[in-house]
């Protein structure tokens, strides 16, 4: 390993350098760190016999961004959807361990899954806006929750905080579908955070979207994190690197399951990864 | 550098190709012979009843429509058998309508996928191919028994019973089509309504079945209209072959006897008197226009529904 200095965290690709401080990745921040918004304890995901995933455990931070990365079926989207249970929806996924939220277990027999939902909103790789108006498409959420407040106000107070209401104001009544790839996407954030969730789940929100609007996105992400806590699946190690605070990286091991390899600040893994592995992946060896 | 005339020319007859696809020529005539043979014998069934039928309305025209079954070719007319089938369609759609559609949810939606599901799936499409006259035999013994032991007029040869029977016939078309119709709707759609927090039902009620409506629709369409030509099922579950009297009043059209139009075709198609061939011709003319009115009816709805 040479010592030459790292460089600028930009695009660049990465080479690692040996630890120079006692206390990489937080040395310039001198506030507490924040509160947890998710906890996942030992948490294994089966299809039935198969185990896609093996032991993870891992804080998610609130109203930070936490990236996931890793390579192909390794099993990060598979653990993204554990945390909204999304996986309940196929009949053969089982989880074992905790997915605690503020500190309740959400497999737990009492938890009903569609309330889960309604606090952990998700972000789908492809957009999927519902066929209905754009306004519909934000109200929906609320409406089947029995929203109460002023429709029109969530509907217009969502689409601001999803940078899109300037370019749809005047066409709420407009089929969602009509709207360019990005739009739809943003529609699509918006229409998750109308449900005024805590946590938003991003599962490669940007892998169908043309350059600028991944830009667009990950810009709106930054604000977001102000009122969200967000956790996203990217297979773009860029991506993960200009727009996370933190970052986990995982991998298949020999039995194809997948496991956490390294996890912790954005910055420390990808300049100063502790694992061998971390430091293949985010230099580009493998992947 | 070459001469441009000798390259030009060189890559021209290359690009322009040497032999014509003769399989390719050979398999599209083949196509558009079938299409035309097919056609050919639609428009020859319009056709030649068309032609011979035509003199009917021609001199009797609305009469034709409304008279009622009597043995005198003269004064013959499809008015009951008309007012069978309309009847008849309408207590399908009751009938079987709902029922298919909430059993196709339930079994794309709602049914976990196992064996039972697979065994359920598996004989409702054995039982759309049984033949119709087993359902007119259904028909006979259980619903028209049904009737008759509740003391109702006519050994209870009403046309509930015959609805009943053409139900059980189309129902298990109607959940196989609207299952595919349901089947079709992307998965994707159904994710975003769990997403954003939707129940089972509301994702199905909300999102699913207003986009599987074109399909459901085309294909219960469709069923009806086949239902509407049967013959022997309801031959043989009491539709009135030969005349009758109708009294008037809604208790005596739905428990009195009745008939359906295809079996007017049937009973006119076997009379003697060459007068009844006009006649045949004529009903079936009627019969074939009922038929093309419902499947253009569905064709409309689902091009409706495909354009929002």
């Amino acid at each position: 390993m040479t010592t030459e200095a790292a460089p600028p965290a930009s695009l660049a690709i990465r080479v690692p350098v040996p630890i120079t401080s006692a206390d990489p990745g937080n040395a310039d921040e001198d506030v507490a760190p924040p509160a947890t918004a998710l906890e996942l304890r030992d948490v294994s995901l089966y299809y039935g016999a198969f185990r896609a995933v093996k032991d993870v455990s891992l804080d998610i931070p609130r109203n930070r961004i936490t990236a996931l990365i890793g390579p192909s079926g390794c099993g990060k989207s598979t653990l993204l959807r554990s945390i909204n249970r999304m996986n309940d929806l196929i009949a053969t996924a089982r989880v074992e361990g905790e997915i605690l939220f503020h500190g309740e277990n959400l497999y737990a027999d009492y938890v009903d899954a569609v309330e889960v939902r309604r606090r952990i909103g998700m972000v789908f790789q492809k957009p999927n806006p519902f066929p209905k108006s754009i306004y519909d498409n934000v109200a929906f959420g609320p409406t089947i929750t029995g929203y109460k407040g002023s429709m029109d106000e969530l509907v217009e107070r969502s689409l601001r905080r999803a940078a899109i209401w300037d370019e749809v104001k005047d066409k709420l009544k407009q089929s969602g579908l009509a709207l360019s790839g990005g739009q739809q996407q943003r529609l699509c954030i918006a229409r998750t955070i109308a449900t005024e969730p805590d946590v938003i789940l991003m599962d490669e929100p940007c892998s169908a979207l043309d350059p600028r609007s991944t830009l667009q996105i990950e810009e709106l992400m930054a604000e977001l994190k102000q009122n969200y806590t967000i956790v996203i699946v990217t297979h773009n190690m860029q991506q993960a690197a200009r727009a996370s605070d933190n970052t986990v990286f995982m991998t298949m091991a020999d039995d194809r399951s997948g496991y956490i390899v390294e996890q912790g600040p954005t910055l420390q893994i990808f300049t100063n990864p502790t694992n061998r592995l971390t430091e293949d992946y985010v230099s580009g060896r493998f992947g | 550098m070459t001469s441009p005339s000798i390259t030009t020319s060189a890559v021209r007859r290359e690009l322009a190709g040497t032999s014509t696809d003769w399989r390719g020529v050979v398999f599209g005539m083949l196509l558009l012979g079938s299409l035309i043979a097919t056609l050919s014998v639609l428009l020859a069934i319009l056709g030649t009843q068309l032609v011979q039928g035509w003199p009917v309305y021609a001199s009797r025209g609305l009469d034709f429509v409304t008279a009622p079954l009597t043995s005198d070719p003269a004064k013959a007319g499809i008015g009951q058998g008309l007012v069978g089938s309309i009847l008849i369609g309408f207590l399908v759609a009751l009938l079987c309508f709902p029922l298919g559609i909430v059993t196709a949810v339930y079994l794309e939606e709602y049914a976990p996928a196992n064996r039972l599901t697979n065994l359920i799936n598996v004989n409702i499409r054995n039982l759309a191919g049984v033949p119709s006259i087993v359902y007119g035999l259904l028909g006979l013994t259980v619903f028209v028994a049904f009737f008759s032991a509740l003391g109702f007029p006519n050994h209870g040869r009403n046309i509930i019973a015959g609805a009943l029977t053409l139900a059980a016939l189309i129902l298990p078309i109607v959940i196989i089509t609207s299952a595919e119709a349901l089947r079709a709707v992307p998965l994707s759609l159904r994710e975003g309504g769990y997403g954003v927090g939707a129940s089972r039902w509301q994702v199905t009620r909300r999102l699913v079945l207003p986009a599987a409506r074109p399909g459901i629709l085309t294909g219960t369409i469709l069923a009806l209209a086949r239902a509407l030509g049967e013959t022997a099922p309801l031959l043989l579950a009491g539709a009135i072959l030969g005349t009758y009297s109708s009294q008037g009043g809604i208790a005596n059209l739905l428990t009195g006897p009745y008939t359906v139009l295809p079996v007017t075709v049937y009973d006119w198609s076997r009379k003697p008197q060459a007068e009844f061939r006009e006649l045949t011709a004529a009903a079936i003319v009627a019969l074939l226009v009922l038929t093309l009115f419902f499947n253009a009816m569905a064709i409309l709805l689902r091009n409706r529904y495909q354009k929002s």
